[in-house]
């Protein structure tokens, strides 16, 4: 019996550690392949870490971020963005548009092919366009009809006036009545799909025929499965894998000689997003004073070591162009004037305040964990309630029963309607509830302005004045950091959320 | 035999009393005092090593990991107490009464909590709290549900037992109504494993704490629960091992406690 129970509680001993590492993170990964060890010996190749796999390759139907990121590799569209946030004809050589912002004319290439040799014809982009219309792509819904003018113009006319529709016009142009994109994605990009098998790589090889000259470096690149930021780490250091994206608590153990770092925007704004229609939070006093007292340095110190630009407005830093920078030094931390506001406001003894946020995302429970103290000194009593996402997507973002929340907002193209147009009073995703018919003209005059420079000085008008009425605390645009063997370079920050395979080559 | 003399025979019990008294030391010191704030942050001092400063180091936002494991003693602790004796009390009720009644009421009761036996655990606490909504301590309901099967089939067990025992015949004979009999006669008869089954079951509840908690779920952030503290710092595992190890470290001598002193007392009594 003695015997018997020494036994059970070793048993347990070791039970509880074991599920103690489990829980730790520990995750081992099954099965590990062999893919990037004969890819290392190839000495043009690449092997990307990849924690996230495509489920599809349907251009039209990519709904994660990460998968739009392996696209943008392998589409095109007539046109593509550039670094600055610009955009240069692809698929198109040329495009006009016309003064009453209603039609758009291209002028295609006729020397350019898909990765299946297959000249890219008129036919094709027809398609592509009615695809995308039936797919329904942003913007798209606009387009009224899309029509030949000649073997190689093509003409889209929209149902409204859009200055800014070019943006969309990014989406991939496909082969026509090719059915098997999901699976074996045919493009026009520096880069076509080879092999991919699930749980393991994701083969690509350079596209011989692209257009643009030099283009891309590398023969292969290879997007190697990887459980966790862990394993992927791991692989890093084993050589296994030459490129990844970290966390900025692992580069202190990466030697520098062999390894570089290069930081890139994660492209969307990270902010403290406050229920407009929320009773102490309709006074704009008291916004203020959050804003004034919610003090973004220290969070960016605190929780991202500094990895992260200042944003103080909805619009991302890295359009230059249209970010206010003045924006910057908006709500400099100043508790004296915040206490002032509150008073003023009629909440001297501060009050409750909830602050959702979703669990998956730690970042944003560490920001609001630094949010919960800087707001008692304005004696605000804040607390964080964590929700999954789906709950966040339904309560908070749909339905917005909530009275704070912490979240990253990203625009899905780089127009500036993706990034403020949600403050607009009626629209749909207007989940800060803001309501200001200020705003509302400011938005309408500069999307019907046809002239960029003043159209971008009206979209800065419209950043200060959410701004100063604090329609919410902007706080960061939270680096994305890649990590790789020093003997690769051209690692290019879009202000996009993708990463461009076609300017990374080896190091001289 | 005194207390002394169980103690110098029954290894488990030795060593279970003397885990759980560093954890609930720890406990009662944190309720009074704590080296530093729990929520002070300092991002001059992330990611510091043990030191004299800092017994256990500190964390990403540069809190004390020593003084958030002291007060999360409490939540953790407090969940787990609270699930136990919640789901023990419903547990010997249905148990009891599923025993002692049988036919129906028995099948009943019982294919019920084979029903939710089959579940996942951690599946019916992670429906449980989104149905509840979210909150603070709605992670007790959900886990007193994961164990409620449990304790029903060791009361049943015992209750079928001592049913048809002779003393239970005695007591019928003088008019004893089934009530009685159940509280009066049975319950008390059962208590010795009951208790070490509540013991053993707060070393469970611990672990579904913690691994609710490390899944977003439980106690919210910023209150520390070691749950929490450990799947706060996973991302840290590899530069900053110490940010796991206190809390995992913690859980883990709690449970062989726990698990130690509910086996030493079935060995005792059963």
């Amino acid at each position: 019996m003695e015997k018997q129970n020494g036994i059970k509680t070793l048993q347990v001993v070791i039970l509880v550690l074991f599920l103690t590492t489990a829980l730790a993170g520990c995750r081992e990964k099954a099965a590990t392949d062999s893919v990037s060890d004969e890819a290392n010996a190839d000495e043009d190749s690449l092997v990307i870490a990849m924690i996230n796999e495509p489920t599809s390759f349907d251009p039209f139907f990519a709904d994660s971020a990460d998968t739009r990121s392996i696209l943008f590799n392998i589409f095109e569209g007539l046109v593509k963005p550039t670094k600055d946030g610009e955009l240069m004809p692809a698929v198109a050589e040329s495009y006009e548009t016309s003064d009453d912002a209603k039609t758009y004319t291209f002028v295609l290439r006729n020397d350019i092919k898909f990765h299946n040799e297959n000249l890219v014809t008129m036919d094709d982009v027809i398609y592509s366009v009615n695809q995308a219309i039936d797919a329904k792509v942003a913007g798209y819904d606009n387009i009224m009809s899309v029509e030949a003018m000649d073997e190689n113009t093509i003409k889209i006319q929209l149902k409204e006036a859009d200055n800014e529709f070019l943006p969309y016009l990014t989406t991939a142009i496909v082969p026509k009545d090719y059915t098997e994109q999901a699976t074996k994605p045919i493009g026009t990009g520096p880069y076509k799909m080879e092999a991919f098998t699930e749980q393991q790589s994701l083969v690509m090889v350079k596209n011989k025929n692209y257009w643009q000259e030099g283009l891309p470096y590398l023969d292969k690149v290879t997007y190697k499965s990887v459980a966790d930021g862990a394993g992927a780490l791991l692989e890093l250091k084993a050589g296994t894998v030459d490129l990844l994206s970290v966390e900025y608590s692992v580069i202190q153990q990466l030697d520098s000689k062999e390894y570089s770092i290069e930081e890139t925007s994660s492209n969307s704004v990270q902010l403290l997003a406050l229920n407009n229609n929320y009773e102490p939070l309709k006074d704009i006093r008291v916004r203020q004073a959050i804003s004034y007292v919610v003090d973004s340095q220290e969070i960016m110190q605190t929780v991202n070591k500094g990895y992260a630009k200042r944003a103080g407005s909805p619009v991302i830093p890295a359009l230059a162009k249209l970010y206010d920078k003045s924006l910057d030094d908006s709500y400099k931390k100043d508790v004296g004037k915040a206490k002032q506001l509150m008073e003023q406001a009629g909440y001297p003894n501060g009050f409750d305040l909830k602050i959702t946020v979703p669990s998956i995302y730690q970042v944003h429970i560490d920001t609001a964990q630094v949010i919960i103290n800087q707001l008692k000194e304005i004696k605000i009593n804040a607390t964080i309630e964590t929700v999954d996402w789906s709950t966040w997507l339904s309560n908070v973002y749909t339905d917005r029963q909530y009275e704070a929340t912490v979240v990253s907002v990203d625009g899905k193209n780089i127009t500036a309607k993706s990034y403020l147009g949600r403050y607009v009073s009626n629209a749909d995703n207007n989940f800060v509830n803001y309501h200001s018919t200020e705003y509302d003209d400011l938005y309408a005059a500069a999307v019907k302005e046809p002239d960029e420079i003043k159209r971008n000085d009206l979209y800065k008008q419209a950043q200060q004045l959410l701004s100063r009425d604090a329609a919410s605390v902007y706080i960061e645009d939270i680096s994305r950091l890649y990590a790789f063997r020093t003997k690769f370079t051209g690692i290019t920050n879009y202000p996009l959320y993708v990463l461009d395979l076609s300017t990374i080559r080896k190091s001289e | 035999m005194g207390m002394v003399m169980i103690m110098k025979k029954n290894i488990n019990i030795k060593i279970g009393i003397i885990l759980i008294t560093f954890i609930l030391l720890l406990l009662v010191i944190g309720l009074f005092y704590t080296p530093y704030d729990i929520n002070e942050m300092n991002h001059m001092e992330t990611f510091q090593k043990p030191s004299f400063d800092h017994l256990l180091g500190t964390d990403n936002m540069g809190r004390d990991i020593f003084s958030r494991v002291m007060v999360g003693t409490r939540f953790t602790l407090f969940v787990a107490i609270c699930t136990v004796l919640g789901s023990a009390i419903i547990g010997s009720i249905l148990g009891i009464l599923s025993g002692y009644i049988g036919g129906i009421i028995d099948e009943l009761i019982m294919r019920v909590m084979d029903a939710v036996t089959s579940f996942p655990g951690i599946l019916i606490a992670l429906v449980m709290v989104s149905v509840l909504n979210y909150g603070q301590f709605t992670i007790i309901p959900a886990l007193c549900i994961m164990f409620i099967p449990s304790f029903t089939r060791i009361m049943r067990t015992g209750t079928l037992q001592y049913k048809n025992s002779e003393f239970v015949d005695y007591v019928k004979v003088f008019g004893a109504t089934g009530f009685r009999i159940m509280i009066v006669h049975i319950l008390p008869n059962l208590f010795p494993s009951l208790l070490s089954s509540i013991i053993i079951g707060l070393s469970n509840a611990i672990l579904a704490e913690s691994s609710m908690s490390y899944l977003g779920l439980g106690i919210q952030p910023p209150t520390p629960s070691w749950g929490r503290m450990l799947y706060e710092s996973q991302a840290f595992l590899f530069s900053s091992p110490w940010c796991s190890i206190a809390p995992g470290f913690m859980i883990m001598i709690t449970v062989i406690g726990f698990h130690c002193l509910g086996e030493g007392i079935r060995k005792k009594y059963c």
